[in-house]
């Protein structure tokens, strides 16, 4: 069985991220880039099915810059077999990524596609969703758990107040939460494999897929800051401010 | 201009994030209708016919959508959508599982998590974990969009008298299936509805330490909340986390014991009225935000916090 997994290139999640000065976005040139760290639980969670026996094959893909190389070669480190780079320069938003990754589907037939739930960047939260309704397949979003057995993937889900298990027909699209998963370092070993692993590249139109924008950022700005507050000797003195000076009590 | 929120409901009466969707929709003007899909739900549509400002609602029930299965729900959101300019949903689990399918289907793209409504097509949002905020403007001829209920103010739960109307329900997909559900119980307030939140950190050492709180919790009739970094370590289940890819909170007090303050933590809570935060290590980026901050040890620190709560 065949696994097609998504990863996505973002700025770093240690990164103190700065808006820019002229209001157009955020700072993103000489700034640490890194795999999205959902991503990185979808690849892991490939891996370990491959692990498993249960997958026997792990296409990777990522769609945006020439640099998003790097991130598939994170991915190939980390175990899947081989990469597709849906190059653009071109701004690409939740649901033409989701039309590019349906094309990939068209031409390699996997029977999971993994994607993380959220990117750290625009934080959308929309790719997988859209990817499964535009495949027609069943999705589980925010999975804590995923079993695959006899054509289908029973699917335990991260919900309001606990957790949900869903039975999907494959294929289908999951979308990886936290807990699934603690994805391993890569070793050097893997690094140095990594870089001999097929990594195609494929363009936008060659696909077929019109990835315009849809919506049009106006300005991005900084939020309000808080004001740090004062510091309390005693549990004492914080009662008595938050009754007479806050007045939350 | 006409408005069609997901409503959010247990079958017998509707979410609080359901208010805050209409709330949203208010905000950008026009008839609001309300969709209540599920299965013997009819107690829950006769509730948000009561909700103030609603016009109209729609009743969809079925057993296709007796467990929100997103496949079914999405396909429901997609034969009524045509006829409105924006279709709205809170942005929980659920809202943030069924909409962006319903919104791929009619070749939208979605606008996740406004916590502004600038104009009827222009939105902010937050990004990189709220920090930077974002206006975007939608060229899609219907706008599609989970609303973030910290944004906007509930709207009264009654009031209106909407006429409830039937709609048609989805055949099941038959691609998909419900299997189960464990929901822990709890006495304890909703996390994102709650007045007071007392959250732990990766500074409360191990899962059985979270009992620590407990009593200040019930003190102050508080949900209790964690930062990602006590999930991650397996302290306390993933639906208490606070955060970026969390839920996001916004109680009158917010109490941070044993958390750092990390950015993706802060996204969670930094809207919250009055941030109290208890950590041992003086440096430590929550005190950024905190209106009252306590530096020492969290496991003396909380009972006394307690005892003084107890004096009248």
């Amino acid at each position: 069985m065949k696994i097609l997994v998504s990863v996505k290139r973002v700025v770093d999640y240690n990164v103190k991220v700065r808006v820019k000065a002229d209001g157009t976005g955020v700072e993103t040139t000489n700034v640490k880039m890194s795999m999205n760290p959902f991503d990185e639980i979808a690849v892991e969670e490939a891996v370990r099915l491959k692990e498993a026996s249960v997958a026997t094959e792990i296409v990777v893909v990522s769609c945006g810059v020439q640099a998003c190389q790097e991130t598939l070669r994170t991915a190939l480190a980390i175990g899947a077999d081989r990469a597709i780079l849906v190059e653009t320069d071109a701004e690409l938003q939740p649901l033409a990524v989701a039309k590019l990754l349906k094309a990939v589907c068209a031409k390699e037939n996997p029977q999971i596609a993994i994607l993380g739930k959220q990117a750290i960047d625009d934080d959308a939260n929309q790719t997988g969703q859209m990817l499964a309704a535009l495949l027609g397949w069943p999705q589980a979003t925010f999975a804590s758990k995923v079993l695959v057995a006899d054509g289908k993937a029973q699917v335990t889900r991260e919900i309001d107040g606990g957790l949900e298990t869903l039975s999907l027909k494959l294929p289908a699209v999951v979308t990886t939460d936290l807990r699934l998963n603690e994805p391993r370092y890569v070793t050097l070993p893997n690094i140095m494999k990594a870089k001999k692993k097929p990594l195609e590249v494929l363009k936008p139109d060659a696909l077929g897929v019109d990835v315009a924008p849809r919506l049009k950022t106006l300005k991005a700005v900084e939020p309000a800051k808080r004001k740090a507050g004062v510091k309390v000797p005693d549990a004492a003195v914080l009662v008595d401010k938050l009754r007479n000076e806050a007045k939350v009590l | 201009m006409t408005n069609l929120v997901l409503a959010e409901h247990d079958g017998k009466s509707v979410r609080k994030s359901t208010l805050n969707a209409v709330a949203a929709a208010q905000k950008i003007g026009g008839d609001i209708h309300v969709l209540v899909a599920g299965h013997n739900c009819g107690a829950a549509a006769q509730a948000a016919a009561q909700v103030a400002g609603v016009a109209k609602v729609l009743h969809a029930d079925s057993a296709a959508l007796a467990d929100n299965l997103s496949e079914n729900v999405a396909a429901l959101i997609v034969s009524l959508a045509r006829r409105y300019s924006h279709v709205l949903a809170p942005a929980t689990p659920n809202g943030k599982n069924v909409l962006p399918r319903a919104a791929a289907l009619l070749d939208v793209q979605q606008i996740s998590d406004i916590i502004a409504v600038v104009s009827a097509d222009t939105f902010v949002r937050p990004i990189y974990a709220g920090n930077a905020l974002a206006t975007v403007q939608s060229s899609d001829a219907i706008k599609v969009i989970t609303a973030r209920t910290t944004g906007f103010d509930a709207v009264a739960a009654s009031g209106g008298s909407a006429p409830v109307e039937s709609v048609a329900p989805p055949a099941d997909s038959g691609l998909s299936s419900f299997v189960g559900r464990e929901v822990a119980k709890s006495e304890r307030p909703e996390l994102t509805s709650a007045r007071v939140v007392v959250s732990g950190g990766r500074g409360l050492g191990s899962g059985d330490n979270f009992k620590l709180l407990e009593p200040l919790a019930d003190k102050l009739n508080a949900a209790m909340g964690a930062s990602r970094a006590a999930v991650d370590a397996g302290f306390v289940p993933n639906d208490w986390q606070v955060g970026q890819t969390g839920k996001i909170v916004a109680p009158e007090i917010y109490i941070a014991v044993g958390i750092s303050g990390a950015i993706q933590h802060l996204a969670g809570m930094k809207d919250s009225r009055v941030i109290v935060a208890i950590n041992k290590d003086e440096e430590a980026p929550i005190f950024s935000v905190a209106d009252y901050g306590i530096v020492g040890d969290l496991f003396q620190v909380v009972p006394q916090l307690v005892e003084e709560l107890k004096k009248a």
